[in-house]
């Protein structure tokens, strides 16, 4: 267990470095973050100036080893827009994001797991066809459409829900603003939680639907028929325990997915969260922000992956997580 | 004397509200990248400081001044102007406004790179007493009161010290405030919100604006701000995309304004890059073969004016006479005499996330030109790289916007029309190459000119020359687009610089 830890943090600083390197690469080719922030009135020789102050002028392994020495003593560099250590900017757009992603992922656990194995066990049944039907037509239209078709009804035609924005927040523990423990916290949360978790639920409803058929087909759950063991057990038990397995291992792969998609939900719902931080800081060519942000996920994806690896262990006590973890 | 003051004021303040109050959601597309009002000249910097501070004068709707915190102005001799300044006006802090604020922020302005050229003229200021001053320009100016309407006095006592101006980084003036304006700020997260409360000891005791708190949201994408609106989340926001003013109509309770912005779009021909393009025929041709109105009706679904000059309609430099033509036949004809019967290829570069609907416009540019055989190689990209190439001038044709800063038609001349001479700073933005002496010396004799006449006819003479020589392709000036609730008054606050004086704001 400790190797196996050891080892992924091993992992997380080779992930990490080469995410940085990366990063810097592609800025060159965003645009000039000093165009952005002065007016039409500045002098081609003011912006110069502004540029060499700023050490643009310098080579891009110049500025990439000031700022990895910057970076190992745990300084990000400080935003163009916010002004602020650019570490701290997304550390406190971290909450909305991870509130967002954590309601998804509740929607979809909730509503794949049900619709997934009734779709296996009553393949037949007309709502089952309906629910495989609806899945393709999940999986193919774009996130965006479903966010603005939700905006659409129930924010400005039925006037249910709010259209934008997080609501009312509290600050729990000093560090940690939540809007669940508001109403208007919760109901600002619903519309951008369904349009994320409606991009990753057919995908879900689907997997989970072929892997349970699969097990039920397998030799171990005939015999349980034959035992007379109830159908719940051999279902929810037996069966349901050995579908969960491959799901884990997707899932895990999936929170790429799911934080590609914060981007484009957070910028429908105008969510103050970091993908919308992102896509902001990439218009403006917030160099210090964007590569934080991709340092940020970098290590998101390494952690949930860890953890899954660990889940993976406790439910499957075959696999030997030293050997299996690199 | 300051505290009984006070109390008037505080007293007459509570006869006032005790008639309605109200508070307002809107939401726009950026917010100010700073408090600082001297760290970039942009929209939201001005917006900002028309709720948090007060210039010396504004513009009215028709382009009139309105006398804010200078009370009144006598020009003394060719180079002072006299101003007394307003008396019993209080910056947030509760520090009292005197001369030494205002010749305090000149001194800022004039250390700001962005709004150093606009001030730059200004040579010292004399304090006369402690609420009058002479203001003394290098040279003759007939522009001296539009520049006063970018003069926020900012509160002395208050920043002196810890005033650096900091571009990339923190300052104490980017995070605080203390403005003498109609609202003070309460809370501020960068890229999300501000929360304004009216200001209990505002001068301005005759404003009938009876918005006693503003909640500032920023909502990037159209469709998300249009929704806010339409839910009745917001009740005003600015702006509204084109293809999303016919929906915005249909509603009966939301109300749609807009106003002919100054902003000109236009088309810079490149002669240093292309020898066709030295041929006043061929830019003649260009320029007849663009049908501006098509473009305007179509594209900007009839939310622009089609231009065929830079002065915007109340401009001085403003022509009627010049309208624009569509005439492809006379445009083959000039190609023809100019000996590119055939055409020729050509390079073309726009923004695509600038200006409304730059991307589109520029395609259906490339359609027209195509009529005489002009074959574009157009090439769209972000602003932020395009603006890099823009410097480089890349391509043969390249797109612009520009808003006068001054609300005049020579600023447009200096950047975009005069030869560029890196020293005096004329021409910077002028990607077309070309450069005439004589309309030079014009344009530096209507920097100095004091005549009004002689200078409506010296910047109208401009003009023409620049129709005659075709030398940039004008398209059109954007109109400007706010949404309401009905009960929302921005009809009276709003203005074609798209600065909602929202102090005199009025809801029902």
């Amino acid at each position: 267990m400790l190797i196996f830890l050891l080892r992924r943090l091993l992992q997380a600083c080779v992930v990490m470095t080469v995410i940085s390197i990366i990063s810097f690469v592609i800025q060159d080719s965003l645009g000039d973050p000093v165009r952005q922030m002065v007016g039409q009135s500045v002098s081609p020789a003011e912006i110069e100036q502004i540029r060499q102050e700023q050490g643009f002028n310098d080579t891009k392994f110049e500025q990439y080893t000031r700022y990895a020495k910057n970076v190992l003593q745990g300084d990000f560099g400080t935003s163009y827009f916010y002004k602020e250590p650019a570490l701290d900017v997304i550390l406190k757009k971290l909450p909305a994001t991870f509130e967002l992603a954590f309601s998804a992922i509740i929607i979809i656990i909730m509503v794949s797991i049900p619709c997934g194995i009734f779709a296996a066990i009553r393949p037949k049944n007309i709502l089952a066809r309906f629910l495989m039907f609806s899945s393709t037509i999940g999986l193919s239209v774009p996130i965006f459409i479903v966010g603005i078709f939700l905006l659409y009804t129930f924010s400005i035609e039925l006037q249910w829900t709010p259209s934008f924005g997080r609501g009312d927040t509290v600050l729990v523990f000093g560090i940690w603003e939540t809007g669940f423990l508001t109403l208007d916290g919760l109901s600002h949360l619903i519309l951008p939680s369904f349009s994320l978790a409606i991009a990753l639920l057919p995908m879900f409803v689907r997997l989970i639907r072929s892997e349970m058929l699969e097990v039920l087909h397998s030799e171990y759950v005939k015999y349980a028929w034959a035992k007379g063991l109830s159908p719940a057990r051999i279902y929810f038990v037996h069966a349901f325990k050995n579908t969960m397995l491959p799901i884990i291992t997707i899932g895990g792969i999936q929170v790429g997915t799911l934080v590609a998609y914060t981007i484009l939900t957070e910028t429908i719902f105008q969510w103050p969260g970091m993908g919308s931080l992102f896509l902001d800081a990439v218009n403006r060519v917030d160099s210090p922000l964007i590569s934080a942000y991709l340092i940020v996920v970098g290590a998101i994806f390494v952690i949930s992956n860890t953890l899954v690896d660990l889940i993976y262990g406790y439910i499957n006590p075959t696999v030997k997580l030293a050997s299996h973890g690199l | 004397m300051k505290v009984v003051a006070r109390f008037i004021t505080l007293l007459s303040l509570l006869i006032c509200s005790a008639s309605y109050a109200a508070t307002l959601h809107m939401a726009t597309d950026a917010d100010p990248s700073s408090l600082d009002p001297h760290e970039q000249l942009s929209q939201g910097t001005l917006q900002l400081s028309h709720l948090a501070f007060d210039p010396l004068l504004r513009w009215r709707q028709d382009h009139t001044f309105e006398p804010r915190l200078a009370t009144s102005w006598k020009s003394i001799d060719k180079l002072t102007t006299r101003f007394e300044l307003r008396r019993e006006v209080y910056f947030h802090s509760g520090n009292e406004f005197d001369a030494d604020d205002v010749i305090y922020t000149v001194k800022r302005l004039k250390s700001s790179v962005e709004f150093r050229a606009l001030f730059d003229n200004i040579k010292h200021i004399e304090k006369r007493n402690s609420h009058s001053i002479d203001i003394i320009t290098h040279k003759q100016t007939p522009l001296l009161l539009n520049l006063m309407a970018y003069l926020f006095p900012m509160d002395k006592d208050f920043y002196q010290g810890r005033d650096d101006i900091v571009k990339f980084g923190n300052s104490f003036a980017s995070r605080n405030l203390s403005g003498t304006g109609p609202f003070i700020i309460t809370s501020r997260e960068p890229g999300t919100r501000i929360e304004f409360v009216r200001n209990a000891n505002y001068w301005d005791t005759k404003s009938k604006g009876n918005v006693d708190r503003i909640e500032f949201s920023t909502i990037k994408s159209d469709a998300t701000r249009l929704a806010a609106l339409l839910s009745g989340d917001v009740d005003f926001i600015f702006p509204i995309s084109p293809l999303d003013m016919p929906r915005v109509k249909r509603s009966r309770n939301i109300q749609l304004v807009t106003l002919p912005s100054t902003r000109i779009l236009f088309l810079q021909l490149n002669q240093n890059r292309r020898e066709e393009l030295k041929n006043t025929k061929v830019r003649q041709a260009i320029n007849l073969a663009i049908n501006q109105e098509i473009i305007v009706d179509k594209i900007l679904k009839g939310f622009g004016t089609a231009a065929a000059q830079l002065s915007a309609d109340d401009f001085l430099g403003h022509l009627d006479s010049l309208t624009p033509r569509f005439e492809l036949d006379k445009a083959r004809q000039l190609m023809r005499e100019a000996g590119y019967e055939e055409g020729f290829k050509i390079s073309m570069m726009a923004p695509n996330n600038r200006y409304i609907h730059d991307e589109k416009i520029a395609q259906a540019i490339t359609a027209m030109l195509a009529k005489i055989k002009i074959r574009v190689d157009l090439k769209t990209l972000p602003k932020a790289q395009y603006f890099q190439e823009f410097d480089k001038r890349s391509a043969d044709i390249m797109m612009l916007g520009w808003q006068s800063d001054t609300l005049d038609s020579n600023n447009i001349f200096e950047f975009i029309i005069a030869c560029p001479d890196a020293k005096t700073g004329y021409g910077v933005y002028n990607a077309n190459g070309y450069c005439n002496p004589n309309l030079d010396n014009r344009i530096k004799s209507a920097n100095r000119e004091l005549n009004p006449e002689k200078r409506i006819r010296l910047l109208q003479q401009i003009e023409s020359t620049i129709a005659q020589d075709a030398v940039i392709v004008p398209i059109a000036w954007e109109h400007l687009a706010w949404g309401a609730k009905q009960n929302v008054n921005i009809k009276d606050v709003i203005n074609s610089q798209d600065w909602p004086y929202l102090g005199d704001l009025v809801i029902d």
